[in-house]
């Protein structure tokens, strides 16, 4: 806890150790390893929507959201500096680590939400933007400084801002907000809860060293099981939204089948045996699982408009 | 502050750095709005 004090005390004051932040800092602001599902969550938005864009323009709405997933991302590492300080896992970020002064972080993170929404706004269309803009703020505002400190329910409700980007990339080339990109915003929001939970089960005790009442820090290990069961076993029947709104066929409905299933086996055997083991398998394998389910409704889609061409 | 074999500080080296990736990603969005202008021009 001391040495948590000691990068606490000198995050907040701003001082910076050493050279000065290396490019590889500013890389690591922008949380690239949660940016890789978002940029493919918001390319499956992309290629599922009807009509047509550009591929530049296309490609051009992906960066947007990725370097917006970024920037919210910075923000977010500015806001909780204090908090990174204390849990092993972001320890060494730039910020707690002293690499970097947290007015840069800032800094860094503003331009560039503001750069990728303009972008958006006069490259592709303005409900693209409006939604970027909402994505961002949702993030930021709803859940890194108001809710993560304060409820349980933070991942619930703040994991709709990780749920907009295959909506954003839908409204990229469709250029409004429909059904089916809506049932693809719920396939992620009802997601987001158990693969956060299953990684906050074996990183408990780096939560509550921090005071993020995350769901078994407040409610126990044993009720956080519970819900994942729970939200597993609501989030499979959803994942066949696609098929029930025309986007995909039965290919991708089998295969979304499969995949939750296997899933929906998982929570069971967290629930059963409660063991750290069986989380880390949970949270594995949902990563896994939301890459098969897009990469799935993409293979369909794509496999539909190539026989009726 | 530690010196290299080329004389150059580490502070200086990483200023350099920092200032080739932010010359780099200059150099990228006046390619990217180059196209962007073309490519909105002459489809819609």
């Amino acid at each position: 806890m001391s040495s948590a004090s000691i990068d606490m005390s000198s995050v907040s004051s701003g001082a910076v150790l050493g050279d000065g932040p290396r490019v590889v800092d500013f890389i690591a602001l922008l949380k690239p390893r949660v940016m890789s599902l978002v940029v493919f969550t918001g390319f499956a938005g992309v290629m599922l929507a009807p009509g047509h864009l550009h591929p530049l323009l296309a490609t051009v709405a992906i960066l947007c959201i990725a370097v917006a997933a970024g920037a919210s991302g910075a923000i977010n590492m500015w806001y909780d500096r204090d908090m990174d300080a204390g849990m092993n896992r972001t320890r060494n970020r730039p910020l707690p680590a002293g690499r970097m002064n947290p007015a840069d972080a800032l800094g860094f993170g503003v331009v560039l939400a503001v750069a990728a929404v303009t972008v958006m706004g006069l490259a592709v269309n303005y409900v693209a933007a409006a939604l970027l803009v909402l994505a961002i703020c949702f993030y930021v505002f709803v859940y890194t400084i108001w809710l993560k400190r304060r409820t349980p329910q933070n991942i619930v409700i703040g994991g709709a801002s990780g749920a907009f980007p295959p909506m954003i990339g839908w409204a990229a080339v469709s250029g409004d907000v429909s059904p089916a990109s809506l049932a693809l915003f719920v396939i992620i929001f009802m997601w987001t809860p158990p693969h956060f939970w299953a990684l906050s089960l074996y990183r408990c005790g780096d939560y509550a060293r921090v005071g993020v009442p995350m769901m078994p820090v407040v409610a126990g290990a044993r009720e956080t099981r519970k819900l994942v069961l729970l939200y597993t076993a609501v989030l499979v029947p959803l994942t066949l939204a696609p098929f029930w709104l025309g986007v995909t066929g039965i290919a991708y409905a089998s295969a979304a089948l499969v995949l939750g299933m296997i899933f929906l086996g998982l929570a069971l055997r967290l629930w059963v045996t409660a063991t750290d083991a069986a989380a880390k398998a949970m949270f594995s394998y949902s990563i896994l699982y939301l890459f098969a389910l897009f990469a799935a409704m993409l293979a369909d889609a794509s496999t539909a408009t190539w026989m009726t061409s | 502050m530690t010196r290299n074999a080329n004389g150059m500080d580490d502070q200086h080296k990483r200023q350099r750095s920092r200032n080739l990736a932010l010359g780099g990603v200059l150099l990228a969005l006046v390619a990217l709005f180059y196209f962007i202008t073309i490519v909105r021009m002459g489809g819609h």
